[in-house]
Formats: structure tokens, C-alpha cells, sequence
């Protein structure tokens, strides 16, 4: 089941947008996410999908875009 | 900790020259609203051409040691803090130490940028025991490590200095507070985040940098809390590395307490890496006293983090 809808959920909540952003499009490059909405995503998806990220997997790369969000997900629920 | 240590006094040093956002903009190509607003910064010192790290310290254990009444002498171990010092050895330690009047007692550097006033007041906390009073000195000379090629970094910082003397006793004179309890970490997995090399300018991964603080120092203060059982809420002040003023807003968004019991000074004197705590420090005791529980807490390269519980001493 996509986690694209939780993602999108998530991404609302903490940038100050009003579209979707595309699977693919940088979140950072388009300032939809900056050094300070970054860190209230990360506990977002933590509260929203109900899992813990480890301090090791805090890094900017894995959330940059909708698609490697969902990628990085599904390798904490497998 | 190994026994009784007291806060007895801080001091503070900031350069006299002032740098506002208008002039970073000619300087960066970023306007002063944006820098103002992605900072919270609206100015900084920078330090004369001609003062060394060790100037601006000598400048903070002066003042630190004329609030504490305690004469030079009576020091038993200097701990300089700066990850901007101008060369590799000697250090400033050993140089404030000439300045202040020592030919033996022991001056020890502490390479750390922005942690290192909380690192050497936790290891000041310990080695009171052994040395009675530990002069703890953070200063640093940001300005000479920055590029205006990374405008992101050059915008952050400041230069100054702060102090701290940490004694066995109580003194003579009523000390500021009691410490508690204290608690450090480093994580070495992320040590690229912020670096600065021989002879280079500072390089940070802004993101990755606030990501792991943002995660570790509320986790830090919560713990030394909860080990303390002191209540967020009950806490008096929290004093912080002033990295950055969002920065401060999230931590206290995490520990669900008012961003106002953060005590913030980076919009008039922006980041002085380790020096900013004491400064800090220093800046909050001039019209406060510690009438409840205090942390202070600290994040920066290495990774290297922490927190320290101070409170009021038992009459």
C-alpha cells in the first residue's frame, strides 16, 4: 500500500505550501523543506506511520524527495 | 560527579566592532531581511585586526574573576575552550595563563568549537576536587574562519569570549549556583558535519548539523531531568549554545515548555561557537539570580552534546 497520501499528510503539516510536490522533486531544492521544517517532517512520519527513525538515519539525503521518503519507510517496516 | 562544585561567577568579553545584516548583504548577496529572518540574527562582533583568541579570553577571565572577587592567584586550573585558536600548539591556554600572572599552574586547551564551555565546565565540575578553583574560558575569533563564498555559514557568526569559574567551596561570596548533575556525548559517525581545517574556513552540512541537534539535545536535557527528577516546566532558565534562534524554539517546542524560558542573546551577538553559552551565561546572571533549577545544554562539532543541571545553592 503507496505511503504517498502519510507523506503528503506530513509535508502539509510542517511547509508552508498549497500544491502537491511531484514524487521526484526536491523537496530542498524548491525550499518546500529547509533546515527547520526538516526536523518536524522526520517526527511527523514518526508519528504518522508509527515508527521510530534512529538518529544514524537522520540524514537530509533520504528525505529530499516524496519517493526516497517512501523508499526509506519501507526498509523500516520490512 | 566526584563531589561539591559551585558556579561562583561568569564573565564576558564581545569585540567592539559591529557587524549588522546590511553589511553581510554587500558582502554575501543575501538581503538583511533574509538574513534577519533565517537567523534571527540582526548583528555580531568581530574582532580587531590586532586581538588574538587569547586577547578576548584574558578579557572574560578578568571580568569572570572581578564578579567573583577572587584574586587571579587563587586559580588552580585554567580550561580554554576554542575551535578558532590561530595555531596548532601552544595553545591559548598556556598564553592566558602568562597573562594572568602563572608560571606553573596548569592551563589545558579544549580544541572544541561550540560545546566546548559546557565540556569544560563538566570537567571543571570534576577536577574542582582536585584543583579548588577551575577557571573555565571560552573565546573564539569566528570571523577569520568563515568565507563570504558560503554565505550560509559566513552570516552565522560572531566573535567573543565568556568565563566561568568553578570552585570546591561556595566562597566567601554567595556562588551563583550548585552543580547537580551533568551529562556528555559525542557521536563520532557524524563528524564531517562541521568541520574546520589547518589553516581553512569552517564547513558545515547545515542540514545534517540541525537534524542530530534537534534530535539529541531535547533527548539530553530530558534525560538529565528525569535522572535529576526536575520537571521541564520547574526548570528557572535554560541557558544554550546560541546557534541559532529556531534552533532554540524547537528544542523548547520538545520539551513542551515556553521558548521564553530560553534565554537568547544570538540576535545581537549571532554564533560565538563555544564561547556563546558563557556569554550567555554571563549576560543572564547580570539581571537574574537562580532561584529554581538552570540548564545549561550545548550542541556542535564532533558531534559533541550535552547538558548540566545547576541549582540553587542550599542556604
Amino acid at each position: 500500500m503507496s505511503k504517498q497520501p502519510g507523506i503528503l499528510k506530513v509535508i502539509h503539516s510542517v511547509a508552508d505550501i498549497t500544491h502537491d510536490p511531484a514524487e521526484d522533486e526536491s523537496l530542498f531544492a524548491t525550499g518546500t523543506l529547509d533546515s527547520f521544517t526538516l526536523p518536524d517532517l522526520v517526527n511527523g512520519l514518526e508519528q504518522e506511520f508509527a515508527v521510530t527513525i534512529p538518529d544514524s538515519d537522520l540524514v537530509p539525503e533520504r528525505f529530499d524527495t516524496r519517493r526516497k521518503i517512501e523508499q526509506y519507510l519501507d526498509t523500516l517496516v520490512q | 560527579m566526584s563531589g561539591a562544585a559551585y558556579l561562583r561567577a561568569f564573565g564576558s568579553y564581545l569585540p567592539e566592532q559591529f557587524v549588522d545584516n546590511a553589511a553581510l548583504a554587500v558582502r554575501t548577496g543575501r538581503t538583511a531581511e533574509t538574513i534577519e529572518k533565517t537567523t534571527g540574527i540582526s548583528e555580531r562582533r568581530y574582532a580587531a585586526p590586532v586581538q588574538s583568541v587569547a586577547d578576548l579570553g584574558l578579557a572574560a577571565a578578568q571580568d569572570c574573576l572581578a564578579r567573583a572577587h577572587v584574586d587571579a592567584s587563587a586559580v588552580g586550573l585554567i580550561l580554554f575552550a576554542s575551535g578558532s585558536s590561530e595555531r596548532c600548539f601552544p595553545g591559548p591556554a598556556a598564553t592566558l595563563a602568562a597573562r594572568l600572572g602563572f608560571t606553573a599552574t596548569p592551563a589545558i586547551d579544549l580544541p572544541i568549537a561550540s560545546a566546548g564551555s559546557l565540556i569544560g565546565m563538566a570537567l571543571a565540575a570534576d577536577l574542582v576536587a582536585r584543583y579548588g578553583n577551575v577557571l573555565v574560558v571560552a573565546a573564539e575569533i569566528m570571523s577569520r574562519r568563515i568565507t563570504d563564498s558560503d554565505p550560509d555559514t559566513a552570516i552565522l557568526f560572531g566573535d567573543g569570549a565568556g568565563a566561568c569559574l568553578i570552585s570546591r567551596d561556595s566562597g566567601p561570596a554567595p556562588a551563583i549556583a550548585h552543580i547537580a548533575d551533568l551529562a556528555l556525548y559525542t557521536d563520532g559517525n557524524f563528524a564531517e558535519s562541521l568541520t574546520l581545517a589547518h589553516g581553512g574556513t569552517l564547513a558545515m552540512r547545515g542540514l545534517e548539523v540541525i537534524m542530530q541537534a534537534a534530535r539529541k539535545v531535547p533527548r539530553a536535557i530530558a534525560d538529565l531531568l528525569a535522572k535529576n527528577n526536575v520537571a521541564a516546566e520547574d526548570v528557572q532558565v535554560f541557558l544554550m549554545h546560541q546557534a541559532n534562534r529556531n534552533l532554540l524554539a524547537k528544542i523548547a517546542k520538545e520539551l513542551k515548555v515556553p521558548e521564553d524560558r530560553f534565554f537568547s542573546n544570538i540576535a545581537s551577538f549571532g554564533n560565538t561557537s563555544s564561547a556563546s553559552l558563557l556569554i550567555a551565561a554571563s549576560q543572564w546572571s547580570d539581571s537574574a539570580s537562580v532561584t529554581g533549577p538552570v540548564v545549561f545544554a550545548a550542541f556542535g562539532a564532533g558531534l559533541q552534546w550535552g547538558a548540566l543541571l545547576a541549582v540553587p545553592v542550599a542556604s
